[in-house]
């Protein structure tokens, strides 16, 4: 094998690049990106970046790819994939061959439904050009109305708060943080927003975005009009598939593979945000998650298989949230549990252990100010992932150490 | 360089975990083996600054409580993505049941 290309220079496909240099392939590696920048973090854009107005965190250095002999081509987009030619077209004409293909293109915001056209009011919040336009209308007395309580949204309230911003948060559903996260949390987060100033209205609908010069505007199906300089739509993401769709690629929630990331093509893999897998521990159920440490772990683990290595996907999710002084963090799935067991951890900081109808820990959820909880949560990842029962009184018992329930 | 500096006495540092020492305006880790040995770290983790005493200690191994990085806390070495650039670690003594680090 001579050329690998890796479509899409996010955490995921820059992680896949140097992942092949560290499995000593000497190959030619060509990493395209459509954005300008070399790849950066993204969790920094809700959070630090937005409060400092800093140039992107890069995941690496220039220096960095050009010693480990990786072709960075950003600022542009490919165009097609040929694939009983091995060739990809760049938006700049160029044509690649490849002998293998990654494929890490991400997601892209929800847009909300029936709003057309650019807007300057009404944005969504992904890249760090997003970041830098919201910046720019989060002033003090601004009022930033976020529609959406997940994640992005509330960490998008807690910055918005510390530069001196109004803030009002619209969730249709009957409370934040509905999808993945339980209530026993929701409520914790929703309240200390609250105690920052952040008027959080859930179950809202909302019939309609306007903007005008000088505002914009949400109108709710219960008629209430709500004017603010800026709004951010934070509703969830949309896999980019196109490209692989046109490809003729399966597709089922994102680009389709299987257990090793690879596609319905045997030369080409998929990985990160944009693709959908088998979930091990969890019945094989197929799943797409977006998030960052998993493009880390399938960045590496694609680099492994396009080598031809036949590893399969054996991560357990993990997630964080940061906001305000709160940590949350919830590996695992929660859904299918039958019974949560509450451990108490410090002032201020609980886990919520997930348990499923044969004892099996299957997720555990816990916030709490710093990292008060992320050693017991990842502790509680190895249980997952070891498929252990663990005693249910012991979890609970803030006396017992969860690494004595890890070897046991 | 020896300038060594009393950290805690050994049976405050459980086995296979990590305490945080502060000393003169510096941060330090300093760790238990399993098979009851000393190290000692800086405190922060090389990616994002964070007190990796808060982190999980397995086997060898610190990883770091926000984004999971991961070093040898005996060499210091950095284990792969997020974080890149080692540790600096520091010479361990233990001497009248106390543990002590060199901290020039």
């Amino acid at each position: 094998m001579s050329h690998i290309v890796i479509i899409g220079a996010g955490e995921c496909g820059a992680r896949a690049a140097f992942a092949l240099r560290e499995r000593n392939f000497d190959g030619q590696i060509t990493l395209v990106g459509a954005e300008e920048h070399l790849p950066y973090e993204r969790p920094p854009l809700s959070k630090e970046a937005l409060l400092n107005g800093l140039e992107p965190k890069l995941v690496s250095d220039a220096a960095r790819y050009a010693d480990a002999g990786i072709e960075v081509l950003t600022g542009r987009t490919v165009e097609s994939i040929d694939r009983a030619g091995k060739t990809a077209r760049l938006s700049d004409g160029q044509m690649l061959s490849y002998d293998r293909l990654l494929l890490t293109t991400g997601a892209r915001p929800r847009p909300f439904p029936g709003l057309s056209g650019r807007n300057h009011r009404i944005r969504t919040l992904r890249t760090h050009g997003d970041a830098i336009a919201i910046r720019a209308g989060v002033q003090p007395g601004a009022h930033l109305a976020i529609i959406g309580g997940g994640f992005i949204g509330l960490e998008l309230a807690a910055t918005a708060r510390k530069l001196g911003a109004k803030v009002t948060l619209v969730e249709g559903l009957p409370r934040i943080l509905s999808r993945g996260v339980p209530a026993e949390l929701s409520a914790v987060i929703a309240a200390r927003h609250k105690a920052e100033g952040v008027e959080i209205l859930c179950g809202v609908a909302i019939q309609q975005l306007s903007e005008g010069p000088d505002h914009a505007r949400i109108l709710t199906e219960d008629g209430r009009t709500i004017a603010a300089d800026l709004i951010v739509v934070g509703i969830g993401a949309v896999p980019n598939v196109e490209l692989a769709r046109d490809a003729g690629l399966v597709i089922d929630n994102g680009i389709a593979v299987d257990a090793h990331l690879r596609t319905s093509d045997p030369d080409i893999f998929a990985a990160g945000d944009c693709c959908s897998f088998p979930l091990p521990h969890y019945g094989g159920r197929r799943v797409r998650l977006e998030a960052w440490r998993n493009a880390q772990d399938q960045g590496t683990l694609a680099a492994a298989n396009l080598l031809g290595a036949e590893e399969t996907v054996s991560a357990v999710p993990w997630f964080w949230s940061d906001q305000y002084d709160l940590t949350l963090q919830i590996a695992g799935i929660a859904d299918g549990a039958t019974q949560a067991v509450w451990r108490h951890v410090t002032e201020g900081a609980f886990i919520l252990f997930h348990l499923d109808i044969d004892g099996r820990l299957i997720a555990a959820s816990g916030i709490g100010p710093g990292n008060a909880v992320a050693r017991d949560i990842r502790l509680a990842e190895r249980m997952i992932a070891a498929r252990l029962r663990p005693d249910p009184v012991a979890l609970a018992s803030p006396g017992t150490k969860l690494k004595t329930l890890l070897v046991a | 360089m020896s300038n060594w500096v009393e950290v805690c006495a050994t049976d405050e540092i459980d086995e296979e975990d990590v305490i945080r020492f502060d000393h003169a305006g510096r941060t330090f880790a300093v760790y238990r083996s399993p098979d009851d040995e000393f190290f000692a770290t800086d405190g922060l983790c090389t990616h994002e600054k964070i007190h990796l005493a808060e982190g999980l200690v397995m086997d060898d191994i610190i990883e770091c409580p926000k984004h999971n990085g991961r070093f040898s806390y005996k060499t210091g070495e950095a284990k792969g993505a997020p974080v890149c650039v080692d540790l600096k670690t520091y010479p361990v003594k233990v001497e009248g049941g106390s543990v002590f680090i060199a901290v020039a």
